[in-house]
């Protein structure tokens, strides 16, 4: 029908007709769809036959191949971690562990899980690492010509939706790709977009907000970055649009849809989901635990912070996937910023040394009152001292 | 496990669907809507693999609406269903095939209301009432003792409190002339 001619679509998918590549000296085929729009999202290379799900139609070519085992993974993949993020009413919080974990060994402890995609927009990655890297490289590339071409950012469910749409002819292959895109959707107005340009200011709204007290130089230069990228945007706009004055200001990079946080979870077995708390891994269900109780709309940004931490903290606890530092990402109508790495060890030590100090002073005052009651308290109150 | 159930009645058609998206023991959202909107009287409920609802439901909603904008006028919730399993069965030999279960129901002027039950081998029927689900097992049975043709709105909307499981909630939608009615959320209440 016409959207499938538009889109491509069936000829990606469907895989009647004889291949024509001569098989590699692996003896597998890679194929590429042919009569293909170079610049279309969907132009990948297939992985060859066996890959596919479910029915093995026998044709001229997989009778050749009935010898080979199926590809062998040289190492078993484990998707152990715990990311999260949620939305509220003064923007997005996404936080996630930093281990990377492959069969009961750890292969880095100090990973980056949550990358930023362009100023308003990070993605939370779990599954496979490497699959995990590729596809965040792909959606933004993407990103930024549907940016270029179409003069405004796509929204965050539009994100969702392409990346659902490119990872849909690999259903059923080993790709392993779960992201959750935390971002803020909205008008970019003049406004907003100086006040990014303006580190000063930034640095002051960012310091009223106690929560994210510290300001290091990672999370500056992140909101340096941020400015960063709406320069290059106005820039862009500018270029491509030379008659914009300085009396439209909020027509400049605005769009006409809706503003506000979203929190929107891709899975590469094609499950989308939008919502309020998204939380995916090993150990994500200590993680939702302290979410599900902790969370409310109305929570201010240091409530926020502390519950994401927490959250994470728990999770690393229970979880032996998951574990090493926490990342922390804030994203509001100015942009993503980011919080320092903590180390969950000391959290962990501080917690213990907290729960001692209660533990000795709920003594001291049980003794107290035994003292009291025992009304003299000579001898007892000096052994108990 | 996800639920759908249909109950045709002399005017209007009656569907219901739990809202729950799982993945695996974790349930990710307790408001999932499981009806797509093919037409302003036409509805299609999908369940089943996790990408293959929302990309076969988008799909055949898409082609309906395309079909409206190069002829001028709807498709019938027969001719719907007829091309939805169409498609399924294309799609059942191929490489990838859609592992989903439908209910299609839908009101049309001339033929009145319609129930589609339509599963993942592409099997057609139209019928009184179905289910989809594990819930289909206790349900099915309690709609053959219980179901009466000429029944009204209301008593069908009592009878379909009666049969919720152990899921949270329901999106509970009626068709009739008038189009595409909500009802409202149904949670469960203990005692039936």
């Amino acid at each position: 029908m016409a959207l499938q001619d538009v889109c491509g679509f069936l000829d990606t998918l469907d895989d009647t007709g004889p291949c024509t590549y001569p098989p590699n000296e692996m003896g597998y085929m890679w194929r590429t769809a042919s009569e293909f729009d170079r610049d279309s999202a969907f132009h990948f290379l297939f992985p060859p036959q066996q890959c596919s799900r479910k029915n093995r139609v026998p044709t001229l070519f997989s009778s050749t191949f009935s010898s080979l085992s199926p590809h062998q993974q040289p190492f078993q993949l484990s998707h152990g971690t715990t990311t999260l993020g949620f939305i509220f009413q003064d923007g997005v919080i996404a936080a996630a562990d930093t281990r990377a974990s492959c069969k009961g060994l750890i292969c880095c402890p100090t990973s980056q899980k949550i990358m930023p995609i362009h100023s308003h927009l990070v993605v939370n990655t779990s599954g496979s690492g490497a699959d995990c890297m590729l596809w965040e490289r792909i959606l933004t590339r993407e990103m930024r010509l549907y940016q270029l071409r179409h003069r405004k950012r796509l929204s965050i469910n539009g994100a969702a939706k392409l990346l659902s749409m490119m990872l849909h002819p690999f259903k059923g292959t080993n790709v392993c790709v779960a992201a959750t895109l935390c971002g803020w959707d909205g008008e970019e107005t003049r406004e907003t977009l100086n006040s990014c340009m303006e580190i000063a200011e930034v640095k002051e709204a960012v310091e009223q907000d106690t929560g994210v007290s510290t300001i290091s130089d990672s999370a500056l230069s992140s909101v340096k970055m941020a400015s960063v990228n709406e320069q290059e945007i106005l820039k862009d706009a500018y270029a491509l649009n030379p008659a914009v004055s300085d009396q439209n200001t909020k027509n400049v990079l605005s769009f006409g849809g809706r503003s506000g946080p979203r929190v929107c979870y891709v899975c590469s077995d094609g499950l989308q989901l939008k919502g309020e708390i998204i939380s995916v891994g090993s150990g994500s269900p200590y993680a939702y635990a302290v979410l599900d109780d902790g969370w409310r709309w109305g929570m201010t940004v240091d409530e926020a912070v502390a519950l994401a931490r927490e959250a994470v903290f728990r999770a690393t606890h229970w979880d032996a996937y998951s574990g090493n530092n926490v990342d922390l990402f804030h994203i509001t109508a100015h942009g993503w910023r980011r919080r320092d790495r903590e180390d969950l060890k000391e959290e962990y030590y501080r917690e213990r040394e907290r729960k001692r100090k209660k533990i000795k002073e709920r003594e001291k005052e049980r003794q107290k009152r035994e003292g009291d009651e025992l009304g003299e308290g000579d001898i007892y109150s000096v052994h108990c001292g | 496990m996800e639920y759908l159930i249909g109950i045709q009645g002399p005017d209007f058609v009656l569907v219901a669907a739990d809202n729950v998206a799982a993945s695996s023991i974790i349930q990710m959202k307790h408001d999932y809507d499981k009806m797509f909107k093919l037409s302003e009287k036409i509805l299609l409920l999908c369940v089943g693999e996790a990408g293959d609802t929302v990309q076969f439901a988008e799909y055949i909603q898409k082609n309906v609406q395309l079909y409206k904008m190069r002829n001028g006028y709807e498709l019938s919730p027969a001719a719907a269903a007829n091309f939805t399993r169409k498609n399924l069965a294309d799609y059942l030999r191929s490489r990838t095939p859609y592992h989903v279960n439908l209910l299609l129901a839908g009101y049309d002027e001339a033929d009145g209301p319609g129930l589609y039950y339509m599963d993942y081998l592409s099997a057609l029927a139209k019928a009184p009432f179905a289910a989809h689900g594990y819930g289909a097992f206790l349900t099915l049975s309690i709609l053959d003792r219980y179901y009466r043709p000429g029944d009204s709105a209301l008593s069908l909307i009592r009878l379909n409190k009666r049969f919720i499981l152990n899921l949270p909630s329901f999106t509970v939608r009626l068709i009739d002339k008038d189009g595409i009615h909500d009802m409202e959320k149904l949670p469960v209440a203990p005692g039936g």
